[in-house]
């Protein structure tokens, strides 16, 4: 599968729906990054439409929410909204559970 | 990624809802984000190092902010309320610079060729997003760069960088987590890291700003009212005005709305807390401590806490309403002793945080963290066995009585529980016995009389007797700047030269 050069910054999207993250932490290097089963795309990539939601995938991005790895060293914020799960070198990723705050600003 | 990012997800989903508000102007989610386009094109027209800008709160002032984001370049607020000299030695250091001011502050301004002045009012003028094409901006350049007070010095430039700014606000704050019926009154100036912190973390929340120009007790509790304002931060001069103006005109402290209240950048005084929980029983106090090189909060006292201080009888538990709270999730802390040794529960010591936050950089000294992340906040005090953490001054401010290291705080607090007693301060005063010794300047309440032997029982009674302040004299008022941080430095002055 072919690879995503990821930093911080860097925006990806879902090549299967309208799902778009960005990288907040990421050790530099080179990712198997997918989303409803499809590798997402990089920055000035477009889907060519040829890709859909892998069967049974009921996941989604959610808007705000943060996505991490199980040892917390990669986290992705998703900044729109869309189907699919996204998964990182084989494992998919997890919400972050926030802990909440009362709002002090 | 830079903090515009914080702006384009409301703008996204929430285009239609309202912002910000001041007085008669308001921008929707959508409109800000327009106009902080359009002014990131005529920034980056300029081709200047810095936008900056002096004037009061208005909707031009998040323009300006998340605009400066969208073209990449750093966002430097300046103080209005320095000396004419003073505002002109910073507007020095930022240029080349395109400085946006207030109509009120043009006559300030020593004109420069390296710096185009341009009204703040523009702003907000035009339509559509000017042609805006989006720059890679690079997480660890600078979003925003804030001039410390300089309560003790030569003001310095702090440095906060995309990556601190949002790791912030996304590690503290839920995304569109406000309802569209919230409403959070800013009455704290532009300059200053909890106006930043303010105008970020209410946009990505999603809750609409109301603006206050300046503040004022009558101006805020009617904003509060005509906007139904739902939370606001206060700093503790602040509230402690609002309860005055209170208990003076005998109006009702009638502001339905309000279901949160934020307090921070200076100490609180105890009584000052009582008596705001007991004249609004529904509202949610936060006590939020941070410093401006840690991009705002890093240790927050929730509601319940203040709440179960209050009803509490154990010294242990009671004492948390002095409190600033436990780190957040996004930071740690750690108190040392002067060897750098890591100190124990309710062992006194120097405030090390770290945390992606945390800057710790200031433009011309570089970064001050240390190998591991720390950044020394100069501020002295202890947690308890629960991580409460307590505040008891700055470094430069703890008497060295003899050897024995004494903090103003505690000194401070057991003067203000007197009665007769309205304010105080307790610094450092020569002495050449001890080094240095214990002297108090003391605000009266009005038609109070008491006899310095009076006080000085007080706390010798309360506290151990070296703790016993030498000198007290009485003032009609004690010197705040204008976020209510006492210039201790200025008492200090007095005490050095007996005129006090």
């Amino acid at each position: 599968m072919s690879k995503l050069t990821l930093k911080a910054g860097t925006r990806v999207s879902s090549a299967v729906s309208d799902a778009q993250l960005m990288v907040i932490k990421v050790p530099a290097g080179e990712y198997e990054l997918t989303c409803g089963g499809a590798p997402m795309l990089g920055p000035g990539e477009s889907a060519d439409g040829s890709a859909s939601l892998a069967d049974g995938d009921a996941g989604a991005c959610l808007m705000g929410k943060r996505y991490v790895d199980p040892e917390e060293t990669v986290e992705m914020l998703c900044t729109k909204a869309g189907a699919g799960t996204v998964v990182l070198n084989g494992t998919a990723l997890d919400v972050k559970q926030a802990k909440q705050l009362p709002s002090s600003d | 990624m830079n903090i515009s990012m914080l702006l384009d997800m409301p703008a996204d989903v929430f285009g239609e809802r309202t912002a910000v508000v001041c007085g008669d102007q308001s921008l929707s989610y959508g409109e800000l984000r327009a106009a902080a386009q359009r002014a990131a094109v005529a920034f980056q027209k300029a081709q200047a190092r810095y936008v900056a800008v002096l004037d009061v709160n208005s909707p031009a002032l998040p323009v300006a902010l998340f605009g400066a984001g969208y073209a990449g370049i750093p966002y430097v607020p300046l103080n209005y309320r320095l000396t004419r000299a003073e505002i002109n030695e910073l507007i020095a250091r930022v240029a080349p610079a395109v400085l946006y001011v207030g109509a009120q502050f043009r006559d300030l301004i020593d004109p420069r060729d390296d710096v185009q002045l341009r009204d703040t009012a523009e702003l907000l003028d035009g339509e559509g997003d000017g042609g805006f094409v989006p720059v890679d901006v690079d997480p660890a350049s600078v979003a925003v760069q804030l001039f410390t007070s300089g309560t003790t010095g030569k003001p310095k430039a702090a440095i906060l960088r995309n990556e601190n700014l949002i790791s912030y606000i996304i590690g503290t704050v839920e995304f569109g987590g406000a309802e569209e019926s919230d409403a959070v009154l800013i009455s704290v100036p532009p300059y200053h890291i909890a106006g930043i912190s303010a105008a970020l973390s209410s946009t990505y929340a999603c809750r609409r700003m109301v603006q206050l120009e300046s503040f004022s007790p009558q101006a805020w509790l009617a904003a509060a009212r005509a906007e139904q304002v739902s939370n606001a931060f206060l700093v503790p001069t602040m509230l402690s005005r609002i309860i005055d103006h209170l208990d003076q005109t005998g109006e009702a402290a009638a502001l339905p709305s309000l279901r949160a209240l934020a307090y921070g950048g200076g100490k609180m005084p105890l009584p000052t807390i009582r008596r705001a929980m007991a004249l609004f029983p529904q509202v949610d106090f936060t006590n939020a401590y941070g410093l401006t090189e840690t991009s705002s909060t890093i240790a927050v006292l929730t509601p319940d806490a203040h709440r179960d201080a209050a009803a509490s009888t154990d010294p242990k538990i009671e004492r948390r309403l002095a409190s600033v709270g436990q780190a957040t999730a996004a930071v740690e802390i750690e108190i040392r002793d002067d060897a750098g040794q890591a100190l124990g529960p309710d062992e006194v010591g120097t405030i090390f945080v770290r945390g992606g936050q945390v800057s710790g950089e200031y433009l011309e000294l570089g970064s001050s963290l240390d190998g591991d992340g720390w950044f020394c906040t100069r501020d002295v005090g202890f947690v308890d066995d629960e991580g409460y953490l307590f505040l008891d001054g700055r470094e430069d401010d703890v008497i060295v009585r003899g050897g024995e290291n004494i903090s103003p705080g505690e000194i401070e607090d057991v003067l203000i529980e007197h009665p007769a007693v309205a304010d105080a301060a307790v610094v450092a005063m020569p002495d050449e016995q001890w080094g240095e010794a214990v002297a108090a300047a003391v605000v009266l309440r009005t038609g109070a009389a008491p006899a310095v032997e009076e006080l000085q029982n007080w706390v010798r009674e309360r506290l151990r007797s070296s703790r016993v302040p030498q000198a007290i004299v009485f003032k009609d008022e004690l010197p705040y700047n204008d976020m209510g941080k006492i210039l201790r430095r200025v008492i200090r002055q007095e005490f050095l030269q007996g005129a006090a």
